[in-house]
């Protein structure tokens, strides 16, 4: 077990588990945005940035990859962390003003508009880049159909060469997990449209042979009945008239 | 130039390796070698043609067998190149045209005449230098590291050997364990010459004590700040000093497996390397039983494509994987957990050819080289507005005025000096009140600047700190990865605000906005390229905000530089009508109004390209 203090009281867990584990289970309020416990850790948003204190030298880490350490002093709240952390959401404000999640943030710091008035070259897509969508398709869903793309200011979410995938099987996982709703999904009868900021792809929609209700992407059956080892046949039914 | 090697067989034991050394130095016949300077700097200069004119020569004038020609790595002073320097005596021609070759041979060599024209003047003076170590570039340096660049052809093992290489090893393995060898380290008080200037001896004793059997040492090449160029001149002018560092770095840490981690963009450094590799390998002293020891380390070469932040550990370890070149938080050490996971030391160039020095010589002969906790010397690439560019070893400690008037020859057509900017990209601006600061890992800190790999530019009255904050910030923001928020969006609004500053729509709480955006940026950002990119900017509001003060109130760019800011003036006072701005001007924005009568610049014209400004004798050219 590991001994150490968050914002002046002690708490212990067993080695390996990150900062935000422990705060999370105490009920500490440290924000996240691309965090997410179906996915591993990335520390890209920066917002659950919190300082630590070794060996009397203090600086600021993500919560999210920290690993807990013996005798560690960490503060969630010091005045670096609230700071640093405002500018960030500042940042992340101006770059997808239209996100609820990121307009609910900036308001309980008390951001109320931010500082950079040129939004000239905003992508109004309000795609953060937390890599949450890429991290869950390539380790939750496991088949890598999004990646991130390019580097710096250019950096997005795209699919293979821009162009239209054979590898996604419109699951939605990118789109459930998605802290702006920067992807959509969008279901009509027949067809899934899955809508990513600079791309979107139709997907034809599998129909109940019994019901006749159009239940799910053909492809994500497909797909399954792969992992699975069933015939794709099994699929001919929705789930309700399977049993 | 093709080197017959004496013996290819390999050296199988201690005692091989020094007969096989005191064998080449008894065989050398000639009485005098011109070593040919073949730096990329020289190479531009057509430095290979130069060589193959010697040779001819030599040969037409049957003097093979005293004389030989041999190219060697860079030698540093970039900015006379071609170079040529005739050893023993070490004469020193510069500039030198292939049309020198045939009196050079005449005269030099078979008449020890020296050819005056061809010597190196000194500015103030006009005193003619003839050997290179009196030569003012060259005086004040201490050449330790590059000692040897300018004596050994890098393409020939034998060469490096002749010269006292693979000693360090030898002693290493024969008579040193590797706890020895990782205390002699730490003792020497070496510390990271890539930028971090972590202390070497602690990174080896950390991966040493690491568990885990698969361990990997890597060289980092990957130098790409720009006006840096040391590691490039170490790897392409002394491969072999390097990869003895890696094996006695191996040896200490317990690694089998070492990866030179090498830009593409350096093709003569990669050949250099790959050459140097493989005689080591067939010579024993690289690969399977090294000098029949039983110990294995074997090198692989790993080019990189061109991204700035692959120089960062991190991202240098995610490309070398194969995956894509960007950071991950290290809350646990390379050390301990690096490539694949295994523990890693990670350690620069120019790190690595320090070693074989402190193993030669010892570690309290290096430490007591420097100041208190920067020990032995330092490669910068002085640039910028100096008379002598090139690349310059000096001890820790040198004062920036040494450096800059004495090393480089102060600043060019009487300008007064501005700012030094020291440690690459994100390192940081120095005014004049800096200039006798001491040049070492803590000064450059405390003073706003670093260390950073040793890039060096000197700038002058007519740089815009404005601009040149900038530029190293678009640079950045180029090169950043993207992958977290504080670098990403927080170098594209700091480049926005100065674009705005730049273009006179700056105001007041811009300054305050910039350093609350590189503060954040510091505390905040995943990696060093992130952490250190605020600095350029926080340095030159620093010392130089009176220009932001200027840009933004005054509307007025004090050095010229901003184009919305500015505006050019024909001085008619002074102007006679010699049409040579016209004749310039590629916007045909100036006029002529009759002889002797003062030209005419249309405003409207006017694309503020400063052609005429730099033509003009007669200072009848203002730019306000």
């Amino acid at each position: 077990m590991v001994t150490l203090t968050i914002n002046g009281r002690e708490f212990s867990g067993a080695s390996g588990q990150t900062l935000l584990n422990i705060a999370q289970k105490a009920g500490i309020d440290i924000p996240t945005l691309c965090h997410s416990h179906a996915v591993s850790d990335y520390g890209a948003c920066r917002v659950c940035l919190v300082e630590v204190e070794k060996r009397n030298r203090k600086r600021l880490v993500t919560a999210c990859l920290y690993p807990i350490e013996e005798g560690l002093k960490v503060a969630t709240d010091s005045e670096r962390v609230i700071k640093v952390r405002k500018t960030i959401i500042e940042l992340l404000l101006a770059r997808a003003p239209d996100s609820n999640d990121i307009k609910e943030l900036a308001t309980k710091y008390g951001i109320e508009a931010s500082r950079f008035r040129d939004v000239t070259e905003t992508s109004n897509d309000n795609c953060i880049l937390c890599g949450l969508c890429n991290r869950v398709c390539a380790e939750v869903v496991g088949v890598d159909a999004i990646s991130l793309v390019n580097r710096g200011t250019r950096r997005e979410v795209a699919l293979p060469f821009y162009d239209e995938t054979n590898d996604c099987i419109a699951c939605g996982a990118c789109s459930y997990i998605c802290p702006t709703k920067a992807i959509q999904m969008k279901d009509t009868k027949e067809i899934r449209t899955m809508i990513w900021p600079n791309s979107k792809a139709d997907f034809k929609m599998q129909q109940c042979e019994s019901c006749g209700v159009h239940y799910a992407p053909v492809k994500q059956l497909e797909y399954i009945a792969l992992k699975s080892g069933l015939s794709v046949s099994e699929f001919n039914n929705c789930p309700d008239c399977r049993h | 130039m093709v080197n017959i090697e004496m013996e290819t067989c390999r050296l199988t034991d201690y005692a091989d390796l020094e007969s096989y050394r005191a064998n080449l130095q008894a065989k050398k016949t000639e009485n005098k070698v011109i070593t040919i300077c073949c730096g990329t700097g020289c190479l531009a200069y057509g430095a290979s043609k130069i060589g193959q004119s010697f040779k001819d020569e030599i040969k037409n004038q049957g003097l093979e067998g005293t004389v030989s020609v041999k190219f060697t790595g860079c030698q540093g002073f970039c900015e006379r190149g071609p170079l040529v320097v005739i050893r023993p005596e070490n004469i020193l021609y510069q500039r030198v045209k292939p049309e020198d070759v045939s009196r050079i041979v005449t005269e030099t060599i078979r008449n020890d005449l020296i050819l005056d024209d061809l010597l190196y003047t000194i500015p103030s003076t006009n005193e003619k230098v003839r050997c290179e170590e009196d030569v003012p570039f060259y005086k004040k340096q201490l050449r330790l590291v590059f000692g040897t660049n300018g004596y050994i052809d890098p393409t020939s093992l034998d060469d490096y050997i002749q010269a006292g290489g693979y000693q360090a090893l030898n002693k290493v393995l024969s008579s040193m364990s590797p706890d020895e060898v990782v205390d002699e380290i730490k003792i020497s008080g070496l510390r990271g010459r890539g930028g971090g200037g972590f202390a070497t001896g602690a990174k080896w004793e950390i991966t040493r004590e690491a568990p885990g059997e698969l361990k990997y040492v890597i060289c980092n090449c990957d130098e790409g700040d720009p006006g840096a160029f040391m590691d490039r001149s170490l790897m392409e002018g002394n491969p072999h000093s390097i990869i003895e560092g890696m094996v006695i770095a191996a040896y200490a840490v317990g690694a089998r497996q070492g990866y030179i981690y090498i830009r593409n963009e350096y093709p003569v450094a990669l050949k250099n390397s790959e050459i140097a590799i493989k005689k080591a390998e067939e010579k024993g002293l690289l690969g399977k039983n090294i000098l029949g020891t039983g110990f294995d380390f074997s090198i692989k070469i790993s080019r990189g494509g061109g991204a700035f932040v692959c120089g960062e550990s991190t991202a240098l370890m995610a490309s070398i994987e194969g995956r894509t070149g960007e950071p991950r938080a290290n809350y646990i050490h390379t050390s301990e957990k690096g490539l694949w996971e295994r523990p890693t030391l990670l350690n620069n160039v120019e790190t690595l050819a320090n070693i074989p020095l402190i193993i030669n010589k010892g570690a309290e002969w290096f430490y007591g080289i420097g100041t208190g906790n920067s020990k032995g010397t330092k490669i910068f690439s002085l640039v910028g507005k100096v008379h002598n560019t090139g690349l310059i070893e000096v001890p820790m400690g040198i004062t920036l005025r040494e450096i800059i008037y004495e090393i480089g020859g102060g600043i060019p057509g009487g300008k007064k000096f501005k700012a030094v900017q020291t440690g690459g990209p994100s390192g940081g601006c120095l005014p004049e009140e800096k200039l006798d600061l001491s040049v070492d890992f803590d000064e450059l800190s405390r003073a706003g600047s670093m260390m950073g790999s040793g890039a060096m530019i000197v700038m002058d009255e007519d740089n815009c700190m404005v601009d040149i904050a900038r530029y190293f910030l678009s640079f950045l923001e180029e090169e950043s990865c993207g992958k977290c928020v504080p670098c990403r969006e927080g170098l594209k609004r700091m480049r926005q605000i100065l674009d705005r500053i730049i273009e006179g729509k700056g105001q007041d709480e811009d300054i305050e906005l910039l350093i609350d955006l590189s503060e954040s940026l510091t505390m905040g950002a995943l990696c060093g390229l992130g952490g250190s990119a605020g600095n350029p900017v926080l340095s030159t509001i620093r010392h130089f905000k009176d220009e932001y003060v200027a840009h933004i109130q005054e509307k007025r760019c004090p050095a010229g530089v901003c184009k919305p800011l500015i505006r050019y003036y024909i001085v008619e006072a002074n102007c006679n009508g010699c049409s040579l701005c016209i004749k310039e001007c590629p916007a045909d924005a100036i006029s002529f109004q009759g002889k002797k009568q003062p030209v005419k610049l249309d405003q409207d014209k006017c694309t503020k390209c400063g052609a005429c400004y730099d033509i003009c004798r007669l200072n009848a050219v203002e730019v306000k």
